[in-house]
């Protein structure tokens, strides 16, 4: 294409077309830039901010800034890094995240960024929350509210994808939480198990009824590789 | 040359770190070499006689009890690791942290569908230890040097972990060594 | 259902036509007239807008001045921040509690009145000061709280309250306030006489091409705190394709210390809206917002009045000032109780009837911001300077002040000085000179810029007011060498947990864990390695926020650190037992005592 530029991710090349987003143009060249809140095929949020880079110096997410030409982007300094684990503990210590009965277990996104960042423990107090709800009201589908991190993904995926608007966030601040189009419960929406919104929480917060653990310890997604090597291996098969 | 101590101890968690350590099979036998152990469940030491490097700490603080033993290994050992989910962030003791404690109590010992207690009384003997508002992990409590996660850590994990301490080397544990269930 | 419920809400959404993009101001009709938005006014709310409910609740949920649940036919808001704080409010709560026998928090029993604390309200004046429903009430003291209370149980007339009238339009029969303008000095361009219409004409004279070049001659900058050039901002929007263009003035004054804003919507709502007009004509816009923060909601009668009679004179409406065809209205868009909503694109989120929650930039507002329209967002101060601009010439402005700040600046004093209230002066002027003309009490501190800006000691008084120096919205709180410095540092803190949207995880969690830690160093559990955690995480914050309030939320931390770093420094020191000493043995084990009747065996061995 006539358009295409090109920028460069620590120090490394990589083109781009007009209307990319960074973190487009620099997966699509084999290069990861960690992101939770972000799924490729929703409209990016900049929830998160797991995805912040520097862009010529200033501190911008990469999910939702556009590549432009000739711009400088710093992906893994190690200010970066801390500032991005600093953002993952966060999220750990901000919900109950009891992993070891958790049916997402090492599918889970916020627990594959932990391990790929190499976290033993979060460096924040735990919060505890003890006010979140779950909803098992439905047949086909529960909500886990100590394990949701407010990324919104359901919510922009019912939106956008399943045209329902199941979900919003309700209340602000700490206080923030996911909410259903409902007085309380998610059995008086129309949500629905095919739903796409079911299929991209990153956690364990919204999930299938009767299909947990069926994937044994040690094939799970990320038993043995971090969470972005399919991003990267891009780059080593080219 | 004396041999480095080692203590250990299991508070509020379920001994499955511990079983977890015995997991190393046969290279306890290279344990031996390197550390004695000293206070510990092991080979059941209650009391601390003598300075230790390492002190391993299994389970969360949820009673005054815990709090009394995770003083004096603070007290006592040159390194404290918290290992597991317990001593980490109290995991699956720490639910009962949604819950008020006196709601708790009467759950367990009162109105629980499987409670049988026709005196109605909440066992309360002095040599009971009493709980905490909630459960603690240990680094709220007193510093910790360093985390081995998982429920519980393999036995890879915590041979790993001592083996670079014991050499004076930093605790790095590689991609599939880190994990939290 | 209910059906009268059915038929209020219905008859308020059809006042707004159903328009779903006019929720906030639905969400406050049917609280007015409900008392509260509670489940089936949601639902109800939803079936005539034709929207999901769940979008409803998001949006009612987020505003602190609307409620889910029911409330008191009258609430009384009592002012939680620092400097009513330092003027008495505590003892003013304990006699509200008193009198009406409940918490803050709280309706009495029979449901008549709800007691509630608000963050700065625009009045640091003359605190303490409370809102009761829209009515405020300043000075308050123990006295005047338990006269409030036997007053409203007889009539709950919360205007009835109002037994003496503030000087200049707080006397006007649609204002009818307590309020007064303490203005201490006037200046030549915001403050000064105005002649209604004088601006407008000149502006309308040139060619929109003109009135930019004019601001941008002027070197206006946004006088909201970021200094952005004026009309380098026009200009882009003038330059952004869409169907329609907007002028939103931005009166959602909520930063704590800042009130000069009500001041000016007071005394100089004509020379704003001209200023507005102006905007419109040079952006080519035709409708303009006035975004009212919820608690200047006493001035909102008064100030449609100024629109209406600017409409009968021609200078507002259809074909203004008559010579080429040029339309432009205003219309006030009222908050509902939030900080966030004083961020320019949280702002304009609002004004489309949503949650406060910032939006994603780019595109910034001049190129997509009100409904994904180009829009101009100006403060009210700005407006008011560009509308004296084209009364007195550019030139004229220019010269005031230093040359890359030139204008005055208004700036709202209070705290420890004799003398609190609005001054207006020249862009460039002395912190020192300042502090001298509000007859400062043995300062320590000035917390320039309100909650958000930053805490400067002695060392710092000669530096100056502008943009090149000690750039400020405008707020300016004195504080004595008798004053714990960290106090007003946690009220920031408080506050900020309390205002962030909750969109972005550093603000929503990091704030939340730098208010801890500081509550821990001042309850004097704090140890050394504390004050590094607060700068770490404190830098970690202002790099990924999304907007400016998680930019700037830590600064109350961080500029303190700097300026009294000995503050801190003096409230931690190194544990002397195992035990951390932020682990509160006795808190932790109180139930557990309480509920076996006696103490620890092993502890106490």
């Amino acid at each position: 294409m006539s358009d295409t530029f090109t920028f460069t991710v620590d120090g490394v090349e990589v083109a781009a077309e007009p209307g990319q987003t960074i973190l487009e143009a620099a997966q699509n060249a084999g290069i990861y830039i960690p992101r939770l809140c972000h799924r490729d095929g929703l409209e990016p949020a900049g929830a998160c901010r797991v995805c912040t880079v520097m862009v010529d110096g200033r501190p911008q997410t990469a999910c939702n800034f556009p590549a432009s030409e000739g711009v400088v982007v710093d992906n893994e300094t190690d200010q970066l890094l801390e500032l991005r684990r600093d953002i993952i503990d966060m999220l750990f210590v901000e919900g109950n995240h009891w992993c070891m009965f958790c049916e997402k277990s090492g599918d889970c996104e916020l627990q594959a960024l932990a391990y790929r960042f190499g976290i033993a423990a979060p460096s924040f107090p735990f919060q505890f929350p003890a006010d979140r709800q779950a909803d098992l009201s439905h047949p086909d589908i529960w909500i886990d509210r100590d394990r949701c991190i407010l990324c919104g993904r359901c919510v922009r995926a019912s939106r956008d994808l399943d045209g329902k608007h199941v979900f919003d966030f309700v209340d602000r601040g700490p206080a923030k939480r996911i909410a259903v189009n409902a007085e309380a419960r998610l059995r008086d929406t129309d949500a629905d198990v095919t739903d796409e919104a079911l299929e991209v929480c990153p956690v364990g917060a919204l999930m299938k009824k009767g299909t947990g653990f069926d994937v044994p310890v040690g094939r799970r997604t990320y038993d043995w590789e971090p969470i972005g090597s399919e991003i990267e291996k891009r780059q080593t098969q080219e | 040359m004396s041999k480095p101590k080692i203590a250990t101890t299991s508070m509020c968690g379920c001994f499955g770190c511990h079983m977890s350590i015995l997991d190393i099979d046969e290279r306890i036998l290279d344990l031996i070499e390197l550390v004695d152990f000293h206070k510990s469940p092991v080979d059941d030491i209650k009391e601390f006689t003598d300075r230790c490097a390492v002190g391993l700490i299994e389970g969360g603080v949820s009673n005054d009890e815990n709090v009394h033993v995770l003083q004096s290994f603070r007290e006592n050992c040159d390194m404290l690791i918290a290992v597991g989910g317990c001593a980490i962030n109290g995991d699956i003791p720490s639910m009962r942290n949604k819950v008020p404690l006196r709601e708790c109590l009467d759950e367990a010992y009162l109105h629980g569908p499987t409670v049988h207690n026709p005196d109605g009384l909440i066992p309360n003997d002095p040599e009971i230890p009493l709980l905490l508002d909630r459960v603690y992990p240990c680094n709220e409590v007193v510093k910790i040097d360093a985390f081995l996660p998982g429920c519980p850590p393999s036995a890879d994990t915590i041979w790993t972990a001592l083996v670079a301490v014991l050499n004076g080397e930093p605790l790095e544990l590689p991609y599939e060594l880190i994990k939290y269930d | 259902m209910d059906e009268s419920l059915e038929q209020a809400v219905s008859e308020i959404c059809d006042q707004y036509n159903n328009d779903p993009t006019r929720l906030v101001d639905v969400a406050r009709a049917v609280q007015a007239r409900l008392g509260h938005v509670g489940n089936a006014a949601m639902d109800a709310i939803a079936g005539n807008l034709g929207i999901h409910r769940v979008e409803v609740e998001s949006c009612v949920s987020f505003y602190s001045f609307l409620s889910t649940e029911p409330k008191g036919e009258v609430v009384i808001r009592l002012c939680d921040d620092i400097i009513d704080e330092m003027k008495g409010s505590s003892r003013v709560a304990r006699a509200f509690r008193k009198e009406l026998g409940i918490d803050f928090g709280e309706t009495t029993p029979d449901g008549r009145i709800s007691l509630e604390w608000t963050p700065c309200i625009g009045m640091c004046d003359q605190a303490p000061a409370a809102l009761v429903n829209d009515v405020v009430l300043t000075w308050l003291s123990s006295d005047a709280a338990r006269r409030i209370v036997r007053e409203l149980r007889e009539h709950m007339d919360p205007q009835k309250l109002v037994h003496s009238f503030g000087d200049g339009n707080n006397a006007h029969e649609l204002v009818r306030a307590m309020v007064d303008n303490n203005i201490r000095k006037a200046g030549p361009v915001v403050l000064a006489p105005v002649t209604q219409g004088d601006a407008l004409h000149k502006a309308l004279s040139m060619s929109p091409a003109e009135v930019i070049r004019e601001v941008k001659t002027a070197r206006l900058r946004g006088r909201g705190g970021a200094g952005f050039p004026t009309g380098m901002k026009w200009d882009f929007t003038r330059g952004s394709d869409g169907d329609r263009k907007y002028v939103v003035c931005n009166a959602d004054e909520g930063e704590p210390g800042t009130f000069k804003d009500r001041v000016i919507l007071t005394e100089r709502a004509e020379l704003l809206f001209e200023g507005m007009v102006i905007a419109g004509y040079a952006v080519g816009a035709e409708t303009g917002i006035l975004y009212l923060r919820g608690e200047y909601a006493y001035l909102r009668a008064y100030l449609e009045h100024v629109l209406d009679d600017m409409r009968e004179k021609g200078l507002l409406g259809k074909g203004i000032c008559g010579r080429q065809p040029f339309d432009f209205d205003i219309r006030i868009q009222m908050g509902a109780g939030s900080y966030v909503c004083g961020e320019e694109t949280a702002l304009l989120s609002s004004c489309e009837g949503k949650r406060g929650d910032p939006k994603t930039r780019p595109p910034f507002p001049a190129q997509k911001g009100y409904l994904a329209q180009p829009t101009v967002v100006n403060n009210v101060e700005t407006l008011c300077c560009a509308a004296r601009i084209f009364e007195k010439g550019s030139g004229w402005f220019a010269e005031i002040g230093p040359h890359g700040s030139p204008g005055t600046k208004l700036l709202s004093i209070s705290g420890d000085c004799s003398k609190p209230g609005v001054y207006e002066l020249p862009m460039g002027v002395s912190l020192a000179d300042v502090l001298d003309l509000c007859g400062a009490r043995d300062p320590k501190a000035v917390q320039i810029g309100g909650a958000s800006g930053r805490m400067v000691g002695e060392d710092d008084f000669e530096r100056s007011v502008s943009y090149d120096d000690l750039a400020t919205g405008g707020a300016l709180m004195v504080f004595s060498h008798k004053r714990d410095i960290l106090k007003p540092v946690r009220k920031f803190m408080e506050f900020f947990v309390e205002e962030s949207c909750g969109y972005c995880t550093p603000c929503r969690v990091g704030n939340k864990l730098l208010l801890q830690c500081l509550e821990r160093i001042m309850a004097g559990k704090g140890v050394p390695e504390d004050i590094e955690y607060l700068e770490r995480l404190s830098e970690n914050i202002v790099t990924a926020s999304r907007c400016g309030l998680g930019q700037t939320s830590p600064n109350p931390i961080r500029t303190s650190l700097k300026s009294f770093r000995v503050a801190y420094e003096d409230m931690v020191q190194e544990p002397e037992g195992a035990l951390r000493p932020s682990f509160d043995l006795g808190a932790a084990l109180a139930e557990a005592e309480k509920i076996a009747g006696r103490g620890s065996t092993i502890l106490n061995e």
